[in-house]
């Protein structure tokens, strides 16, 4: 079968085991004395769950938007707001009270970035190529600045989240709790974009990235399924910006810089664009790969570079490809 | 006489200096085979595209059932039942056989918005599919990827999808080319199963076929309709004999 969304028994197993894995990471880091790693593997999943996000667009869609940090940005905000209002005990624009429930803060960081994708991604997806590219580019940026304008918010220093959202009555302070809670919400969030890859809105997604004229033949408005698509992705972004502000308590405009956008892009394309997981492994490459290199020298990015160039020029399908090559699963 | 399933009225189509389309008019009536013959740049596959819509006219309508379809986007001129073939196979590389007419029967039931249920294991769209493949020759192949298809496989594709759209008025752009001689005669044979089934509007270059199939032939000049008529008026027709038929036939 060509269907790549059906998992073979091997592929199961394997993704059992990857599952597995990141239950006992904190237990075994704790263990063998990096009480460090646990932080981190949470904000792998974050940007796993951001970049998935992206894949839909890019990988699934063949959308490239280079905006899609403004999301992520958004996202985060939305939970920093909300906790502003909690703290000063005034309402935001007068009647929206602020929040500190992650089942509200959250939900509600999704929704905010889903509208601000429905609007962009209206006007953006009017345009094709290397104009799609500059206006989605072009909108993150103006978001940008105007977080930064926003001096009420922090302006260009960003804004302090002094505690992480409440949820259940856990201790949402250690971090091992807030691993968990994480883990849960990017395998729910890996789940959903499985369910809808190989689903017929997917079908038809695929379909428009391969060859648009043809879908436009079938009777498909090409338009609303890309926007669909497009604004789905947004909420993505939300979500992970909102699990990053309560994971690092704290959110700035760097969150929106068109530089965090190309970070996302580099994880979808390094991990294998439109495959369901390489968007994970991707994450989990690029950030690890900053982590190590930058601990042994300052210039870490002059060795980022030509790592990735190799890995995206040898193997075609991104990390996934060179897993398949290994599993020999491949063709 | 009936009101004629499309009408074409006084369209004309330029791009920059050339006239492409030059004031046509043209009818298909209902379960018709109207064959549209031209040399080489006279226009038939623009008219097809401002037929689908991709092209927009300067000027002149276009009817479906009486119903003015001009300004339309593609894809609604597609669920008022107007269907298409590409000249060139449109199709999607790395989906099977099987999921092109599933796609297809996919957008023919209505929006595709539905975002959990695996659309590669509904039979509602693969059983309609799969009866497609048969009927034009593909069963076989139906679990092989585009990529792997042979050219008159992938055409024998592309009427399976327009089929699933159960139009009611098919445009088939050069069905035939690049078909060896079985393959194209197999092609004929099959378009003319369907034959009243539906309306065609068929574009070719190969005679024989469109003399086989077409029950009123129209010929295209210069983006223009010289004559139309049936294949014996056609032929004997001075006009076309000169500017198209002429030595080059003989």
């Amino acid at each position: 079968m060509h269907d790549p969304f059906k998992f073979s028994g091997k592929a199961l197993i394997a993704i059992a085991i990857l599952i597995a894995a990141l239950v006992a990471l904190p237990f075994i880091a704790n263990a063998v004395g990096l009480p460090a790693t646990t932080p981190l593997a949470t904000r792998l999943l974050i940007y796993a769950i951001a970049a998935g996000s992206l894949n839909l667009v890019l990988g699934f869609g063949g959308m490239i938007s280079f905006g899609h940090a403004a999301f992520y940005g958004v996202g985060g905000y939305t939970v920093g707001i909300l906790f502003q209002h909690v703290r000063i005990g005034e309402p935001l624009f007068g009647f929206i009270p602020g929040t500190e429930q992650f089942l509200i803060a959250v939900p509600a960081a999704i929704l905010v970035a889903g509208a601000f994708a429905l609007l962009i991604g209206a006007l953006a997806l009017r345009t094709s190529g290397v104009q799609f590219i500059m206006i989605t580019l072009a909108f993150a940026q103006m978001l940008f600045f105007l977080f930064v304008a926003l001096k009420r918010y922090g302006g260009d220093d960003g804004l302090i989240i002094r505690r992480r959202n409440a949820l259940f009555g856990l201790n949402m302070r250690d971090d091992l709790t807030f691993y968990f809670v994480v883990l849960i919400v990017t395998i729910g969030f890996y789940l959903l974009l499985w369910r809808i890859a190989g689903s017929r809105f997917g079908m038809v997604l695929g379909a428009i990235r391969q060859n648009e004229r043809r879908v436009a033949a079938l009777g498909i408005a090409v338009y609303r399924y890309k926007l669909a698509a497009f604004t789905i992705a947004g909420m993505g972004a939300g979500l992970a910006g909102g699990l990053v502000a309560n994971y690092a308590r704290f959110v700035s405009p760097d969150m929106l810089h068109w530089t965090k956008s190309g970070e996302l892009m580099v994880m979808v394309i390094l991990g294998g664009a439109g495959t369901l997981l390489g968007p994970l492994f991707g994450a989990f490459a690029l950030v690890t790969l900053e982590t190590v290199l930058s601990g042994w020298t300052e210039r870490w990015q002059l060795f980022l570079g030509p790592i990735l160039l190799l890995i995206i020029l040898y193997f075609r399908g991104g990390l996934s490809g060179l897993f398949k090559f290994i599993g020999g699963g491949g063709k | 006489m009936t009101a004629p399933l499309l009408l074409i009225e006084g369209l004309y189509k330029t791009f920059g200096g050339l006239t492409a389309t030059d004031n046509l008019t043209l009818d298909v009536r209902a379960g018709e085979v109207h064959a549209l013959i031209g040399p080489n740049g006279a226009g038939k596959t623009t008219v097809i595209n401002q037929l689908t819509g991709e092209l927009a006219p300067n000027a002149g309508r276009i009817l479906l059932d009486g119903q003015d379809i001009t300004a339309l986007p593609v894809h609604a001129r597609v669920h008022r039942g107007l269907g298409r073939t590409f000249q060139i196979v449109q199709l999607m590389g790395t989906y099977t056989a099987l999921d092109h007419v599933a796609l297809a029967v996919q957008a023919h039931q209505g929006h595709s918005f539905r975002f959990f249920r695996a659309a590669r294991d509904d039979r509602g769209l693969r059983d309609p599919a799969d009866a497609l493949l048969e009927r034009v020759g593909l069963k076989a192949r139906a679990d092989e990827p585009v990529a792997s298809l042979s050219h008159g496989e992938r055409k024998q594709l592309e009427l399976a999808v327009a089929l699933a759209m159960e139009p009611r008025l098919l445009l088939l752009d050069e069905p035939m080319a690049g078909l060896g001689a079985v393959e194209s005669a197999q092609m004929v044979e099959l378009l003319q199963s369907l034959k009243g089934r539906f309306a065609m509007l068929l574009v070719e270059h190969d005679m024989e076929a469109v003399f086989s199939l077409a029950d009123r032939i129209s010929v295209l000049v210069g983006g223009r309709a010289i004559a139309t008529g049936s294949a014996a008026d056609i032929q004997a027709d001075p006009a076309v004999r000169v500017a198209y038929l002429g030595e080059g036939d003989a």
